[in-house]
């Protein structure tokens, strides 16, 4: 368990050092994941602990967003003043945006003829 | 009565408080989710953070008053996202198969997110501001942050409209897809992480650990291309 905890630890930091010392526009935590996911390929397994440390922070991956979604109560004002516009515009983007991503994913597993059973 | 005040005052300057009712705010809100059979309007980070917002203006309590507690929560956010490459992992034999169909939704996807906010918002009438501001509305804060700084809008609500996307896609993603008949688990999840960042990605895990690796990958490829679209539609546009 700890050492699962150092494990994503390390790697958040190298990806932190590593995005400001070649200025990617990453957030470190994600170059943090790629370079995991290459570990991982290079070992071939992962280990059990850090399956269970993973599911374990990812099971729960919701709560951690809401500390900072509470922030929504600093701009309240600002965003008070065009709330329709604003809440019309992100749903009708969202929505769009998932149909267009899913059926394109779909019709391109068709097309190269490697369709999944659902 | 003024001990009960002073007890108050001592507790709500304390990180114990408002860590502790931000995890049974959360939990709460999840076993509600979960006893309404999964009701989307229900969603667990909505349900949460409207309580805490209306227990923030409610007692007058300031939000980095409220952050010095929720940030130990809000600190884990970094090794999650890590972690995040152990389910994708799992899935790697498929990311094999899939990378020239996942690759082209994924550009689909994006250059949709940016064009029909810029749409939208433009017959809407939405300030340029506003519009700027919300052109990197649909990947994570610190990406969309940074982009929102280099075209000329405002980080700080660039990060309240990320979030309101985030939820917009938790909530309306599954039933959206399900009413188009959609029940492939890594096409609902890559498409939920593109629109819709880390919020669409954790809606994705309690659905199946499968969407969720998929939203994983959505989310951190969106992120890395709309940093290179966004600023160029913004130039094409000469906005």
């Amino acid at each position: 368990m700890i050492g699962a905890l150092a494990t994503l630890l390390s790697l958040q930091l190298a990806g932190e050092i590593l995005v400001r010392l070649l200025a990617l526009p990453l957030p470190g935590p994600v170059l943090g994941m790629i370079l995991l996911f290459a570990v991982l390929a290079l070992r071939g397994t992962a280990p059990r602990t850090l399956e269970d440390a993973a599911n374990g922070l990812l099971r729960h991956l919701s709560l951690l967003f809401v500390p900072a979604g509470v922030g929504i109560v600093v701009h309240l004002d600002r965003v008070a003043q065009a709330w329709l516009p604003l809440l019309v515009t992100v749903i009708a983007s969202t929505a769009l945006t998932i149909l267009v991503t899913a059926f394109t994913l779909l019709g391109m597993q068709r097309l190269t003829g490697r369709r999944e059973s659902p | 009565m003024t001990d009960l005040f002073q007890l108050w005052v001592y507790l709500a300057e304390r990180p114990l408080l408002w860590l502790t009712v931000t995890v049974i705010a959360y939990w709460l809100a999840h076993r509600l989710f979960t006893l309404s059979g999964e009701f989307p309007l229900l969603n667990p980070v909505l349900v949460a953070v409207t309580a805490l917002v209306g227990l923030l203006l409610g007692t007058g309590t300031r939000y980095e008053t409220y952050f010095d507690g929720a940030q130990f929560v809000h600190f884990l956010l970094g090794p999650a996202t890590v972690a995040l490459a152990v389910p994708l992992y799992r899935q790697a034999h498929r990311l094999r198969r899939l990378w020239f169909p996942l690759t082209v939704a994924l550009v689909a996807g994006s250059v949709t997110a940016v064009t029909s906010a810029l749409a939208f918002g433009w017959l809407l009438g939405l300030s340029p501001e506003m519009l700027l501001s919300l052109l990197p509305k649909s990947v994570t804060t610190p990406i969309a942050m940074g982009i929102s700084r280099e075209i000329g809008g405002l980080p700080s609500l660039t990060a309240v409209l990320v979030i309101l996307t985030g939820i917009t896609g938790a909530v309306l993603g599954v039933p959206l897809l399900r009413a188009f008949g959609q029940r492939n688990a890594a096409a609902k999840g890559f498409a939920i992480g593109v629109a819709a960042h880390g919020i669409g990605t954790a809606r994705a895990f309690q659905h199946s650990d499968e969407a969720g690796a998929f939203a994983g990958l959505g989310m951190g490829l969106n992120g890395a291309l709309t940093a290179l679209l966004v600023p160029l539609v913004v130039w094409l546009l000469a906005l």
